[in-house]
């Protein structure tokens, strides 16, 4: 054939391209880089600037108040928080929050994952099921929490922190466990599954050497979500909990009748809790992934 | 008769999900003992569900499966002594190579030094001793593959079922792992089902071919017969290699038929089975597109050959033979498979006016 090979006309075509780029560069940054940098530091400031004012403060000394600027350094509020009986009960509500968090997390981990493998199929009223759920993620926390408190009063119910504020915070973090679920279940082969039925394992060792296992940084993000959730859940909790209070629901009190650091003090020490937990999580997260690809073919 | 331990019979298989249409629709088929048997058909044409149902996943609606005589519905994999390899594998993205293959060991409760032991034979087996540490991501496709295949084996299955087993392999790959699967076959002694969409690899591989449409097989028979001697249109298409031509009978002349068409007049074809044709009837006939030659309308004639007048439309050297496609017959394509050297004596060019030729004995009446 005497007609040109079409390799070099597209290569030609190329050539011509790379002649002239779409954004020609004149060597500085456009003046939109400036004005979305300018956007973005302000943003940052009003994210984190009030929470780096409350740390800041909560380090002052005795003669320490609530604004600026600050009175000497020392961790006095810190130790005042967990001594004083008038800052009220941070100890022990400190210890309830966690362990209605604990128990919140397990709750939320063993019925997500047990509603992401049962939604990999269609079945009756699945959708019905699916958007009840949702339903229950975008009501009004303070509203779900105040229908809780009444029907539990109408039907005698003592409400306490670890019957009905764990059922009220389940309602919160369920639906939010049960959508990570679904993202982290996108990515499970259901051929995994039934080539261990076919290798011989039972359901029960299907769940535990293939299906916990693979979905492991999955669960580990649920569980996450559940701790956090409800770590600092407050308007569901505030007319569930009964007499004794939570950690948010103490320091909201705190906020209306202590009137010292001491309040400074515990913010900074919740932050940092919440912090540890979720270095804890995601760090457990980055061990799996790490263990399991290690090298170059691995994404 | 000995029983044929890993033999495969399907008798009226009937699979519905929704109780009226049938995915799979009255199959009834005899695989022999350590045959490599290949079902062929598009997607949706009810192949893997076969298959699934040979391996337990699936239950059919109606009928029976034996496997070395023994009726095996409602029984689990295991009890089957079959194991199947799946599409793109499964392999368990948490566990290495060896932990991969020795998965089946450890669920029925064999020791860990004792599975280690058996996973790094068979390890060997598939040749990949240096990788047995690695995790699935960290291996190649092929290497992927060998693990299932491995994976698989290691019970040692009567029926080995492999679900499009090289669909996520490049074309290269596809070949080399082509030729391993065979070699294994051999290797193991075990019957092989292999179910594909891409029929190069099917009578590549396959002892029997099995081709299937709409939940029904068309044609079963080795690979040979079912691409020379394709029973019907579908088939014939599907194996591709055939041109495929409908006409209208003009008379019968003894064994044979005068077949006529708009592009074509009076092309010669034997009746072969279809006694029971006459003249008017609308047949379809197969040639192949190698047996087709052409040559310049000048050049001489022969005795018992169809000749169809006709023009180049397209020409695309393919490497040993150059495809050249002339004007359609009716809606049917008519190509010719010219062996290159042949070709390039006297190339043709396109919009060149060409005589498409065959012998008669190279013609065969579909149903």
């Amino acid at each position: 054939m005497t007609d040109q090979p079409p390799e070099n006309r597209a290569t030609g075509t190329v050539r011509v391209r790379r002649g002239r780029p779409l954004a020609p560069s004149t060597g500085g940054r456009p003046w939109t880089f400036y004005v979305l940098a300018t956007l973005f530091t302000l943003y940052v400031v009003a994210l984190y600037g009030p929470m780096v004012c409350i740390y800041i403060l909560s380090f002052q000394d005795v003669r320490g108040g609530l604004v600026f600027p600050m009175r000497g350094t020392s961790l006095h509020w810190f130790v005042d928080l967990f001594t004083q009986v008038r800052t009220g009960d941070v100890k022990g509500a400190f210890s309830r929050s966690i362990r209605l968090a604990v128990a919140v997390t397990v709750v939320t981990v063993v019925i997500s994952f047990m509603s992401g493998l049962a939604f990999r199929k269609r079945f009756a009223g699945d959708s019905v099921v699916f958007y009840l759920m949702i339903g229950s993620l975008v009501a009004p926390g303070l509203v779900l929490g105040i229908g809780v408190g009444l029907i539990c009063n109408v039907l005698g119910i003592e409400t306490s922190w670890y019957t009905t504020a764990l059922g009220a915070q389940l309602s919160w973090t369920l639906p939010f466990g049960v959508l990570v679920m679904f993202a982290v279940m996108s990515r499970f082969n259901n051929a995994w599954e039934e080539a261990a039925r076919d290798l011989g394992a039972s359901a029960w060792q299907t769940t535990c050497l293939v299906i916990v296992p693979v979905l492991a940084p999955g669960l580990v993000a649920v569980a996450l979500f559940g701790f956090t959730l409800s770590y600092d859940e407050f308007t569901r909790t505030l007319l569930t909990a009964g007499s004794l209070n939570t950690l948010p629901l103490e320091i909201w009190s705190m906020t209306l009748n202590v009137t010292s650091p001491s309040l400074y003090a515990l913010g900074t020490v919740t932050t940092l809790i919440s912090f540890l937990i979720i270095g804890i999580c995601l760090g457990t997260i980055a061990r799996i992934q790490k263990r399991r690809a290690a090298g170059p073919a691995a994404h | 008769m000995p029983v044929e331990h890993g033999s495969i019979e399907l008798a009226g298989i009937v699979k519905s999900y929704d109780g009226s249409s049938r995915v799979v629709d009255g199959v009834n088929l005899k695989i022999a003992d350590g045959s490599y048997c290949c079902f062929l058909g598009p997607s949706g044409c009810g192949k893997t569900t076969i298959l699934r149902m040979i391996a337990g996943h699936e239950d059919p609606t109606d009928g029976e499966i034996l496997i070395g005589g023994e009726q095996v519905v409602g029984l689990a994999p295991v009890e089957r002594r079959t194991a199947m390899m799946f599409q793109s594998y499964a392999l368990f993205p948490h566990l290495n190579v060896r932990d991969n293959i020795a998965f089946a060991l450890r669920v029925r409760g064999m020791s860990t030094p004792d599975r280690r032991k058996a996973a790094d034979a068979m390890i060997e087996k598939v040749r990949l001793t240096e990788l047995a540490d690695r995790l699935p991501a960290q291996l190649s496709g092929g290497q992927q593959q060998r693990v299932a295949l491995a994976r698989a084996a290691i019970t040692g299955p009567k029926v080995l079922l492999l679900d499009e087993p090289l669909s996520a392999l490049d074309e290269q790959l596809r070949v080399q792992m082509r030729q391993e699967l065979s070699r294994m076959q051999r290797d193991l002694g075990i019957t092989f089902i292999h179910v594909t969409h891409t029929q190069l690899e099917a009578i590549a591989i396959a002892d029997t071919v099995v081709v299937m449409e709409k939940g029904r097989i068309k044609q079963a028979g080795p690979a040979r017969d079912v691409y020379d001697q394709p029973r019907d249109r579908y088939v014939a298409e599907f194996l591709g290699g055939q041109n495929v031509l409908s006409g209208r009978i003009v008379r019968i002349e003894g064994d044979s038929a005068m077949i006529s068409a708009e592009e074509m007049r009076d092309v010669i074809v034997p009746l072969g089975s279809r006694r029971t044709v006459s003249a008017g009837d609308r047949v379809d006939f197969a040639v192949r597109r190698d047996d087709v030659d052409l040559t310049r309308p000048e050049t001489g004639t022969g005795r018992q050959r169809a000749k169809v007048p006709s023009r180049v439309r397209a020409i695309e050297y393919q490497g040993n033979f150059v495809k050249v496609i002339l004007d359609n017959i009716g809606r049917d394509e008519l190509i010719a498979y010219v062996p290159d050297r042949i070709f390039y004596r006297d190339p043709f060019s396109i919009g060149d006016i060409v005589v498409a030729g065959w012998d008669k004995d190279k013609t065969r009446m579909l149903a």
